[in-house]
């Protein structure tokens, strides 16, 4: 039972990682809420999230094999 | 009418032929900045026989531009990007009609020059000047192809183009505010390779034809992220933000577009100035870069990277911090949370290392 996390951009150089596999939580908001425990510096991060390729304006349920993306803006020309 | 045997090899495409063509030809695209997207933009659409292109930067060609704009030559530094880039594309193509606007787009000017266009190209390298071409391609239902690099990676979108009937995605679907001061983790300039914004302006350029001419399946409602040193490819499908307002000419005239350099009141001193209070008792210099950042420095008295720094607070001593960066932006962020949770008195370096090594 995992989901797998990746992180684009600048949000690297906060996790120190392109990708982690955690146990399954329950919706988005549990699995914001514990990354932003685990790297404080994301509270105060822009980005937004998509499960599965789809991006997700609000709260959304998780299931096993679930692939979580955060996408930070890009504003380089 | 033009030598259609310049556009052969694109006609006997399927699916392209004379029809595509006259399309290209018939059509009028506004590049916003003329930079590392912009270039390789503005090249494509002047071969592949865009007819009218309008070209906007203010900027002035400088060497350091030349790793990924190489439209210029050395011999260019100091003058106009606008003026040279228009001149070689005459050169490339006299068919195509060039519109040069020498100066930044900004809330009084982009209602008129977007509106004498079909489409317009993002190629700006800035959060305001991304929105306020967001709001006026919105308020005047124009679409806009948006590209965007940061260091190895890149996202390109196809926006303000409805399909079915619902309403078409913008930007701000994405990230509905500009972002503030530090919601940006790091310096947003903290360095680009020179190939990438080839291939994302590229892919904007590739985009401009698809759209201008029907074929294929543009990147409508969907971010393409594509990551150059895993040489991967990453597509999000966009979903619609119900709180996302509709824009209006006056909320476009009034709205401040505030850019992340706002608000802020921390010193920021000089190199010289830097340099005669880095090497004083009651100073502590503290490099806010993170681990793997080039080059390495000896004079600072800490490094606490920006990721590390909420967490390592209470380890910044009772002194007066100097604070430096690559660039100088994530130092005045560094600076804004030290002074407010340390209430300690804080400098940025202006420019960062980067103006320090000059």
């Amino acid at each position: 039972m995992a989901i797998q996390v990746y992180f684009f951009g600048s949000l690297v150089d906060i996790t120190g990682k392109p990708d982690w596999e955690l146990s399954v939580f329950t919706d988005t908001d549990s699995l914001k809420m514990y990354l932003q425990k685990e790297y404080p510096a994301l509270a105060a991060t822009k980005y937004f999230i998509a499960v599965n390729q789809k991006m997700k304006q609000t709260n959304c349920n998780l299931i096993d094999g679930d692939e979580v993306a955060l996408m930070p803006p890009f504003s380089g020309g | 009418m033009a030598d259609k045997d310049r556009y052969q090899r694109q006609m006997i495409l399927p699916a392209f032929g004379l029809a595509a063509q006259e399309k290209l030809l018939a059509a009028k695209v506004l590049i916003v900045g003329m930079g590392g997207l912009g270039c390789p933009v503005l090249q494509y659409l002047v071969g592949a026989g865009v007819g009218q292109i309008g070209i906007m930067d203010a900027d002035t060609i400088s060497l350091s531009n030349l790793h990924r704009q190489l439209l210029f030559t050395e011999s260019e530094i100091g003058l106009s990007k606008v003026d040279q880039a228009a001149a070689k594309m005459r050169l490339l193509n006299a068919d195509v009609t060039i519109e040069q606007y020498p100066y930044h787009l900004n809330q009084s000017n982009a209602l008129t020059i977007i509106s004498a266009y079909d489409l317009i190209i993002d190629a700006t390298d800035n959060f305001p000047a991304k929105y306020l071409i967001n709001d006026v391609c919105v308020l005047l239902n124009k679409p806009f192809v948006f590209g965007a690099v940061s260091r190895y990676e890149g996202q390109v979108s196809v926006f303000n183009i409805a399909v079915n009937e619902e309403r078409a995605i913008n930007y701000r679907d994405l990230f509905s505010e500009v972002p503030k001061h530090g919601e940006v983790p790091s310096c947003a300039e903290a360095g680009v390779i020179g190939v990438l914004p080839g291939i994302i302006g590229a892919m904007q350029a590739a985009e401009a034809i698809k759209c201008i001419t029907g074929i294929g399946k543009p990147l409508i409602g969907r971010l393409y992220h594509y990551d150059l040193l895993q040489a991967r490819g990453f597509e999000i499908a966009i979903t619609a933000n119900t709180n996302n307002t509709p824009v209006n000419e006056k909320i476009i005239l009034e709205n401040s577009y505030v850019s992340m350099d706002d608000e802020i009141d921390i010193p920021e001193i000089t190199v010289t100035e830097f340099n005669q209070m880095r090497l004083l008792p009651e100073v502590f210099v503290l490099d806010v870069r993170e681990r793997n950042e080039y080059p390495p420095i000896d004079f600072s008295d800490a490094q606490i990277p920006m990721s590390e720094l909420q967490t390592k607070m209470h380890e910044i001593p009772e002194k007066e911090i100097c604070i430096i960066c690559h660039q100088g932006i994530r130092s005045v962020y560094a600076a804004e949370q030290i002074s407010k949770q340390r209430n300690l008195k804080v400098y940025s370096l202006k420019g960062g290392l980067t103006a320090f090594f000059k």
